[in-house]
């Protein structure tokens, strides 16, 4: 597929920096009503026209990838089409509320945050929902400071979260921020869970074995039934990492099997934008013995109305207010607008196109079989050399390197909202990728704003504001 | 069920562009007969129930959804506390809503990211320039959550010994609650020290503070929106028992009020969606800026400079080892989605307002808090602002009469304001709601 990306500016930069279009400085102390002890001196800022601005912002619109602009099969970041009537619906004015409010004055909002709880509860088998947690890393630390009262509550001290070798890195380090040795549990050879080896790893230690189903590599454990038995024997808990809930919608529930705690993804699974790195949100879902630990507040449906309520032995807050509203009610029409069909097609389709991108593409595919996405190896090339070739080819590639133990690994998510057609033009970008020569792949990308960039030097030499330029211009 | 589908096609998700036709011969290009057969889930899992969802069309969704926020009641808000607004410009809306900028993800490949990356360089550096402090990341949730990172931060740092946060008596409890959560797996632990009318005790801080102190927090302007004189003594306390000074603010306030950095401030926090977004239930931005000292223990994203293959300046996610993907469970923070686009957004608005925009929009929230709690102060039974103090957009008032009756009444004139304790309620004023106050007054004096 032929792509050039726009490329602005001069031979220096791609286009000049806010602060090298305009810098003004402002005396504060003369402008200000305060006594000058409590001011600022003075205050140095780009001042612009809106004009000027419109244009800054429309060009560097212009040299950015997304969803709208072509493939983006990030394995485990769910890509998907962002339906644009969500925009919509969240841009509601009187959804723009302050949380503040009294509840009596909040029905509205409370009624959409309710029935979002609700839906939630129904997709993941769980009995209470909490959507607080403002991303899914938020969502898994906030599930294991749920996992976490529990045992105390049960006066049972246990300091270990078994986390799988292919897990993602969140995991760690959420386990570890709750305050957990973390037990890296290494992956089967068939890729799976060893059922040997977690026999080994849990204890009376253990408070919880976070897992992800489909697996990193999109495989489905197959024992999960065995595991959830393994885990709750030992008096630990399971864990549910939603990141892959996209392959299982209407299919399988992660409380039907027989986990207790899990996170939802809403930005992935639930297609609300990614938005160059966030906002997304990650709300908690729970089974009946954990629901008292759950944040405050959740919101409950009375005979009045709705209101916000404490769970008795509540964890208390793990964000400010309630979470990323925004976020939260373009999931709600998401998951309303396609309702039990329309779920269950969108898994079916986003594994149909995993399955079918795989049989196009010239790669080994090590671990099958897969569901939503698939780990492919780019054998002896460099995994981010060929991804890099992939650009040229105007298409984003895959998450590269990951899960470390598929070598040159590239995990693809294509999603279900690729055409046969685009999949067949990704495919292409993949097999071309692959047999160019390899100074081609070395010296990609071309067609993109800017040609490859050098990261070693530039983290070797951190210049993290235009303060830190100097002596660049 | 309605007809919801734009095209005839299966009841099946309107966002997967696949005709029957296309399915059939995809299934069979990988020798299956049905999607059932794409899923090796065991029989023992499988749902095979009804999840009972009904599905809407995009028109009967955006009629259900209008008619239920419209449930809410048509209020006039002089709410804050830690989540304030101000006008936010039509050109946001138009610009950040570019689906270049709103589909894409954080920037793994950088060479076809360089739009989103320059912008997110671009909000780093004017949070620089805020702060005076020379690193920022590319953000944090919110102010509750960067506080809590704050915190990790100095029980991770060489430069402070000891275990105790100390946080200022007035805080907004939701704030004290998340931070308590995000010490919860470390050997930190959080404490109160007094204030003095509305502002940090100085001397009872200097009490209280010993070498087991890893940081000191303080904000400004406070969650009762007084506004702090004595910041550099604070930050004198913090280096004579060396730990570290974290100080809260907000990007407007940071516009007008004394520079973190002149008043030693190891770490900034705060809220940086006073500008960009709109009201949002409390959805945040968090704002994290610190020490160059402290560069390899900040939580989050990182964007820098660099240099492509042909010479030029380019920006890409840098020093990245600090962070969950590669460093697991010792990373910095668990933080890998973030807010960015509410970056962005915070970015252009301050590019909108510029120098003169931003003072102008921080002083008319001085202004505007004191002419509020003047003509407040002159109805009979209420003393506004309770704190002898300089206030910035908010203030408490005290009432003869209690608090919540008041709160009721004008909440059924079309008020809203928070209620403190028995007898004081908070006010906020900002360009939002400044036309409106002539009627709130009118309806202060009505409920009394």
């Amino acid at each position: 597929m032929n792509h050039d990306q726009a490329r602005y500016g001069d031979d220096e930069r791609y286009e000049p920096l806010l602060s090298e279009k305009d810098t003004t400085s402002v005396d504060v102390d003369e402008q200000s009503p305060l006594p000058d002890d409590l001011t600022r001196d003075s205050l140095e800022l780009p001042g612009l026209s809106e004009p000027e601005i419109a244009r800054h912002y429309t060009r560097l619109s212009q040299m950015n990838w997304s969803v709208e602009s072509g493939p983006y099969p990030l394995g485990s970041c769910t890509m998907k089409y962002n339906p644009s009537f969500t925009e919509d619906v969240a841009a509601d004015p009187n959804g723009a509320v302050h949380p503040d409010r009294s509840e009596a004055s909040l029905q509205g909002t409370l009624e959409v945050l309710h029935g979002l709880q609700d839906y939630l509860a129904r997709i993941g088998g769980m009995d209470a929902v909490t959507l607080q947690p403002p991303a899914g890393a938020a969502g898994e630390f906030t599930g294991i400071l749920v996992a976490k009262a529990y045992h105390e509550s049960r006066d049972d001290d246990r300091s270990e979260v078994i986390v799988p070798a292919s897990a993602h890195g969140t995991n760690f380090a959420s386990a570890a921020m709750a305050g957990y040795d973390v037990v890296e549990l290494p992956s089967g050879e068939d890729g799976r869970v060893d059922l040997d080896a977690l026999e080994a790893a849990v204890s009376e230690d253990t408070a919880a074995l976070m897992l992800t189903n489909p697996n990193t590599v999109g495989l489905f454990e197959r024992d999960i039934v065995e595991i959830a038995d393994i885990v709750h024997d030992a008096g630990g808990l399971l864990y549910y990492d939603g990141a892959n809930l996209n392959a299982l919608l209407g299919r399988a529930r992660p409380g039907d099997m027989g986990f207790d705690v899990m996170h939802y993804n809403v930005h992935k699974t639930f297609a609300t934008p990614h938005g160059g790195g966030g906002p997304g949100a990650g709300p908690v879902g729970v089974v009946d013995d954990l629901v008292e630990f759950l944040p405050s507040p959740r919101v409950c449906e009375t005979e009045g109305g709705y209101e916000l309520c404490e769970p008795e032995q509540t964890i208390g807050k793990v964000h400010g207010y309630q979470g990323n509203w925004l976020v939260l009610v373009k999931a709600y029409a998401y998951i309303a607008r396609l309702g039990d069909e329309g779920l269950e097609d969108a898994s079916a389709k986003a594994v149909l196109n995993a399955n079918y991108l795989a049989e196009q593409i010239d790669y080994e595919i090590p671990y099958e079989p897969f569901h939503h996405e698939f780990a492919a190896t780019a054998g002896d090339r460099d995994a981010a050399d060929v991804a890099k070739r992939m650009l040229d080819y105007g298409v984003h590639p895959p998450t590269t390197k990951w899960p470390e133990f598929v070598p040159e690994a590239m995990l693809t998510e294509p999603t279900e909202a690729e055409s046969r057609a685009s999949l067949d033009d990704l495919a292409a970008a993949f097999n071309a990728a692959m047999a160019d020569s390899i100074e081609d792949v070395e010296s990609a990308p071309s067609k993109t704003t800017a040609r490859r960039i050098d990261q070693a030097a530039a983290a070797r030499n951190p210049r993290l504001s235009w303060h830190a330029l100097g002596d660049e211009e | 069920m309605s007809n919801h589908n734009r095209h005839e096609r299966a009841q099946g998700s309107p966002y997967a562009p696949h005709t029957p036709e296309d399915t059939a011969a995809m299934l069979n290009a990988i020798g299956l007969e049905s999607e059932a057969e794409l899923f090796d889930v065991p029989a023992e899992v499988r749902f095979e129930d009804e999840l009972g969802i009904e599905s809407r069309s995009e028109r009967e969704l955006r009629a259900e959804l209008s008619s239920t926020l419209a449930k809410n009641a048509d209020l006039t808000e002089f709410l804050g506390r830690d989540h304030h607004t101000h006008y936010v410009p039509s050109l946001i809306d138009e610009l950040s809503e570019r689906s270049e900028f709103l589909t894409s993800y954080t920037q793994y490949q950088p060479e076809i990211t360089q739009g989103f990356l320059q912008a997110l360089f671009e909000y780093q550096s004017l949070v620089v320039e805020l702060t005076g402090l020379p690193i920022a990341n590319c953000s944090m949730y919110d102010a509750a959550t960067a506080l809590g990172e704050a915190a990790r931060l100095a029980g991770r740092v060489r430069q402070a010994s000891g275990t105790r946060v100390l946080v200022p008596e007035i805080l907004h409890e939701n704030k004290r609650a998340v931070l308590e959560n995000y010490v919860d797996g470390t050997d930190l632990t959080v404490h109160t020290y007094p204030m003095a009318d509305g502002t940090v005790d100085v001397e009872a801080l200097a009490a209280a503070a010993d070498e087991e102190t890893a940081m000191i927090y303080a904000e400004n302007p406070t969650v009762h929106g007084t506004i702090e004189s004595r910041l550099a003594d604070v930050g004198d306390v913090a280096d004579d028992v060396e730990a570290l000074f974290c100080l809260g603010s907000d990007v407007v306030a940071l516009g007008l009020l004394t520079e973190p950095a002149s008043v030693g401030a190891d770490v900034v926090v705060g809220e940086a969606d006073a500008l960009g977004l709109p009201t949002a239930y409390g959805m945040g931005l968090g704002l994290f800026a610190t020490r160059e000292a402290f560069l390899r223990q900040v939580p989050g994203r990182l964007v820098g400079a660099g240099e492509d293959a042909a010479g030029k300046r380019a920006y890409t996610l840098t020093l990245q080892t600090r962070e969950q993907h590669i460093r697991k469970e010792r990373a910095t923070s668990n933080i890998c989605t973030n807010q960015a686009w509410v970056a962005l957004r915070t970015a252009m608005h301050l590019a909108w307002l510029g120098p003169d925009g931003l003072v102008d929009l921080a002083s008319q929230c001085v202004r505007e808090a004191q002419s509020l709690a003047e003509r407040l102060s002159e109805l009979r039974g209420v003393k506004a602002p309770v704190h002898d103090r300089h206030h910035f957009r908010e203030f408490l008032v005290r009432t003869d009469q209690p608090a919540s009756a008041i709160a009721n009444d004008l909440e059924a004139s079309g008020f809203a304001v928070h209620v403190v304790d028995d007898h004081r309620l908070q006010v906020c004023v900002t360009d939002v709601n400044a036309a409106a106050t002539d009627a709130l007054v009118a309806a202060f004096e009505e409920a009394l």
